[in-house]
C-alpha cells in the first residue's frame, strides 16, 4: 500500500511533559466497544482519518489496523464510513455488577471525579429515561360529524406571525387603524434554536441560515454574534443578547428580525456557559468581540437584570435601540415557577416568550445539571399558556416551546398545548449528521458540527447539510398538514392551545390537570 | 463535457476516492477480494493530496493540449473528439512510459500487473458513472457540466 501510514493528523507529536501532567491511573472501563471483523477489514486507513479521538491506529510490525476501545465515543464515524462494514461499534458487554441503586454510569462517574476531581462534563440534551410526555398524548381526528380535509387537495395554511396582538382592532372604511405591535411571518411553525457560532462550526451556522432563507423561517445566532458574511441572512435571523453581551452592537441588533434576550437555557438552567479558549479561533473571535484565544464566559445571571423591572429595561433599551420595528424575545429555561415568570416577562414588555425544556440540547453542561434541573417542556408550556390566559395578557405574547422536540407529531401536541411555535435544535443536528454522542464539549465532534477544528469543520458539506435540513423540515410541515387535516383544521392558528384536540393516556390526575388535557376516553 | 470537479473546501481526507479507485481498476472489482492478500497488487488512478487539513483528490484532467497523447509512440492515448476525454488503448500500449514522463500532473500510474501498460482515470468509461464521485461521503468529487477543456 502507497498511503502513508502515519497521517499527519494522527502522528502524536510527544509535547514537553512534566511527571504532574500524567493522570491518575483510570479505574474506569470502556463505555463502548469496537469490534473489528479482520476478514472485512481491507487496511484501507479511512477508520483512523475519521476519528479525532485516535481510536484506531496501524500497527506496522502485524500490518494490522488496531483500536483502543477506551478512547470511543460511540459516534459511529468510523462504522458509516468503513466501505466493507467491517467495524460494529456497540455499548462495552463488560459492565461494573448490577445494581439497582449504582449504575454503571454512576460508578464510571464517580471513577472519573475520583481521578480528576472536576465537575463531569456533558454535551446535547438530558439522556435519562425521563417521562417524555409527548408519548402520553394522543392527538384527536375527525370522523363523521365534521369532515376531515386532505391538504393535497385543500388549502392548508401553516402560516405564522410572531409577535404580540393588540387586544383588539378597530376598523375603519375597510382599513384597520390600530397600531400593529411588529409582526414577523414565518412559513412554518418550526424555527431553528439558538446554538451559537462557536459552539457549532461555520459551515453548521451557514447551513442553518440558508435553509431557513430557503423555508421562509427564522435561524437564531445563539450568543455568539452574528459572523460578518451572515449578514445577507438578516431577514431571516434571530440574534441573541445574551449575559456575556458577545458580539451585540447596534448593527447586529438591527440585522435581526427578532431580538432574543437569553436568560436560561433548558439544558442548563441558572448557570452560564463557557467556551473553551481553544474555541476562540481568529473568526470566532471577530463574530463576539472577544480577543482570540480568551475564554468565552458567559455569567450565570444577565448582572443588569435582578428582577422584572431591570428585564423591562432592557427589553425598552433593546426597542429602542432598534426604533420599535422588531419584536423581542425573551428566552427562558422551564423552571418550577415559569408560570409566574412568563407573566412578568409579558408585563416586562416582551413579544415573544421562548421556553426551553430539560430535554434542550447544549454543547457543554455540567451533567449535574443536565441531567437533574428544570421541568418537561410539557408542563412549562401548559401552565404558561394557562396562566397568561388566565390573566388575560396571551394574546400580548407569542409562545415558542423547545427543549425535546423530535417529530412533526410533537410539534402539533406542542401547538395544541399553547404553543405557536416551536424551536428545533437536537432534531436540526441530527439531521446535519449528530448522533448524540454527547461529546460537543470537547471540540473533537467527528460529524464536524460541534467544532473550530478545520479539519473537522469541513465534514459538514454545508449545501448537503442545508438541503438535509430544508427536507426535515418540509417533512415535518407536510405530517403536521396530515394531521390537521385529519382534525379537520385548515389553519394550524385554530389549533393553537386547543387542547380539546388532546388526551393523555397513562397519567394521573394531577399530571392531566397540569397539561390541562382529559384523559382518554374521556 | 462531463468532468470531475475537486472541492478542497469540503474535502474531508478520509481517501475514499483512492479506495473505490482501486477496486474499479482491479481485476474481480470487488472490495472485498480486490484486497485480500493473494489478489494482484491494486492500482489507484486518483492521488490524494493532503498538507496539513487540506486536502483534495487528484486525477487527470482530460487536458485540451493533452501532452500524453502528443507523446504516446504507439497511438494508445488518445483524446475522444466527441467527449474530450483522454484514454488508453491498453492493447496497444507497450510501456514506454513517455505519457508518465510528458503528463504534468502526474496523473498517469504504470501498470504492471498484466504486461506493462499506462493506467489513467478513464472516468469509469465501462462503469458508468464514476466511482469516486459515487463514493465521496461529502460531495467533494462531483461531476460538473464544463464547455471544453
Amino acid at each position: 500500500m502507497n498511503a502513508p501510514r502515519n497521517n499527519s493528523r494522527n502522528a502524536i507529536q510527544a509535547p514537553q511533559r512534566k511527571a504532574s501532567d500524567f493522570r491518575i491511573r483510570s479505574n474506569r472501563l470502556a463505555e463502548f466497544s469496537v469490534e473489528r471483523d479482520y476478514d472485512k477489514c481491507i487496511k484501507c486507513e479511512v477508520c483512523i482519518r475519521q476519528c479525532s479521538f485516535d481510536v484506531h491506529y496501524y500497527e506496522e510490525e502485524e500490518d494490522l489496523i488496531k483500536h483502543r476501545s477506551e478512547d470511543c465515543v460511540g459516534c459511529q464515524r468510523c462504522a458509516v464510513l468503513c466501505p466493507t462494514d467491517a467495524l460494529t461499534i456497540r455499548p462495552n458487554p463488560a459492565q461494573y455488577r448490577a445494581h439497582g441503586s449504582w449504575s454503571s454510569e454512576h460508578v464510571k462517574d464517580i471513577n472519573l471525579q475520583a481521578e480528576t476531581g472536576g465537575v463531569v462534563l456533558t454535551g446535547a440534551g438530558n439522556d435519562k429515561p425521563m417521562p417524555v410526555y409527548w408519548d402520553k398524548l394522543l392527538i384527536n381526528a375527525s370522523q363523521v360529524t365534521n369532515p376531515s380535509i386532505d391538504p393535497l387537495r385543500e388549502p392548508m395554511e401553516l402560516r405564522t406571525f410572531l409577535g404580540a396582538k393588540p387586544d383588539g382592532v378597530e376598523i375603519e372604511n375597510g382599513k384597520l387603524v390600530t397600531s400593529m405591535p411588529p409582526q414577523v411571518q414565518i412559513e412554518t411553525p418550526i424555527l431553528f434554536s439558538a446554538i451559537s457560532y462557536g459552539a457549532i462550526s461555520y459551515n453548521v451556522q451557514k447551513a442553518l441560515a440558508e435553509a431557513a432563507v430557503e423555508l421562509g423561517t427564522l435561524f437564531n445566532t445563539g450568543e455568539g454574534g452574528l459572523h460578518p458574511d451572515f449578514y445577507k441572512y438578516r431577514d431571516h435571523a434571530i440574534v441573541q443578547v445574551a449575559s456575556g453581551r458577545f458580539g451585540v452592537h447596534p448593527d447586529y441588533l438591527n440585522a435581526a428580525r427578532i431580538v432574543e434576550i437569553k436568560i436560561g437555557q433548558g439544558a442548563k438552567p441558572g448557570i452560564g456557559g463557557h467556551l473553551a479558549g481553544e474555541k476562540v479561533s481568529e473568526s470566532v473571535s471577530i463574530t463576539r468581540m472577544i480577543p482570540a484565544g480568551t475564554d468565552a464566559i458567559s455569567p450565570a445571571p444577565q448582572h443588569d437584570i435582578y428582577s422584572i423591572e431591570d428585564l423591562r429595561m432592557l427589553v425598552y433599551a433593546i426597542k429602542e435601540a432598534t426604533n420599535y420595528r422588531v419584536p423581542v424575545s425573551v428566552k427562558i429555561a422551564a423552571v418550577h415557577n415559569a408560570a409566574a415568570i412568563a407573566s412578568g416577562i409579558v408585563r416586562a414588555g416582551a413579544d415573544v416568550i421562548a421556553i426551553d425544556g430539560f430535554r434542550g440540547g447544549t454543547g457543554a453542561a455540567p451533567k449535574v445539571i443536565r441531567d437533574n434541573v428544570g421541568l418537561p417542556i410539557e408542563f412549562a408550556l401548559a401552565s404558561v399558556d394557562k396562566r397568561l390566559r388566565d390573566e388575560g395578557i396571551r394574546n400580548r405574547v407569542t409562545l415558542i416551546a423547545g427543549g425535546g422536540i423530535r417529530s412533526a407529531g410533537d410539534v402539533v401536541k406542542a401547538i395544541a398545548l399553547g404553543a405557536d411555535a416551536v424551536y428545533i435544535g437536537t432534531a436540526a443536528l441530527i439531521a446535519v449528521g449528530c448522533t448524540l454522542c454527547q461529546k460537543c464539549y470537547s471540540g473533537k465532534c467527528n460529524w464536524g458540527i460541534a467544532t473550530q477544528d478545520p479539519y473537522l469543520a469541513k465534514r459538514v458539506n454545508p449545501d448537503i447539510a442545508r438541503k438535509r435540513l430544508v427536507n426535515l423540515v418540509k417533512g415535518w410541515s407536510h405530517e403536521i398538514k396530515e394531521m390537521l387535516g385529519g382534525m379537520g383544521i385548515n389553519s394550524i392558528e385554530s389549533l393553537r392551545g386547543s387542547r380539546s384536540q388532546l388526551r393523555g393516556i397513562g397519567l394521573t390526575t394531577e399530571e392531566l390537570n397540569v397539561l390541562g388535557v382529559a384523559p382518554a376516553g374521556n | 463535457m462531463l468532468r470531475i470537479k475537486s472541492d478542497p473546501n469540503v474535502c474531508i481526507g478520509c481517501g475514499l476516492c483512492r479506495i473505490w479507485c482501486k477496486v474499479e481498476h482491479s481485476p474481480s472489482k470487488n472490495i472485498s477480494k480486490a484486497f485480500k492478500p493473494a489478489a494482484p497488487p491494486t492500482l489507484s488512478c486518483v492521488e490524494l493530496e493532503e498538507r496539513g487539513c487540506e486536502s483534495f483528490a487528484s486525477m487527470c484532467r482530460h487536458c485540451e493540449e493533452p501532452l500524453c497523447v502528443y507523446g504516446c509512440i504507439t497511438g494508445a492515448m488518445r483524446k475522444d473528439p466527441q467527449t474530450g476525454l483522454v484514454t488508453v488503448d491498453r492493447s496497444k500500449c507497450v510501456g514506454c512510459w513517455t505519457c508518465i514522463l510528458m503528463c504534468p500532473n502526474g496523473a498517469i500510474v504504470r501498470d504492471e500487473r498484466n504486461g506493462y501498460t499506462a493506467l489513467k482515470c478513464d472516468m469509469c468509461l465501462e462503469r458508468g458513472f464514476p466511482s469516486c464521485v459515487e463514493h465521496c461521503p461529502n460531495d467533494a468529487l462531483v461531476i460538473e457540466e464544463v464547455e471544453d477543456v
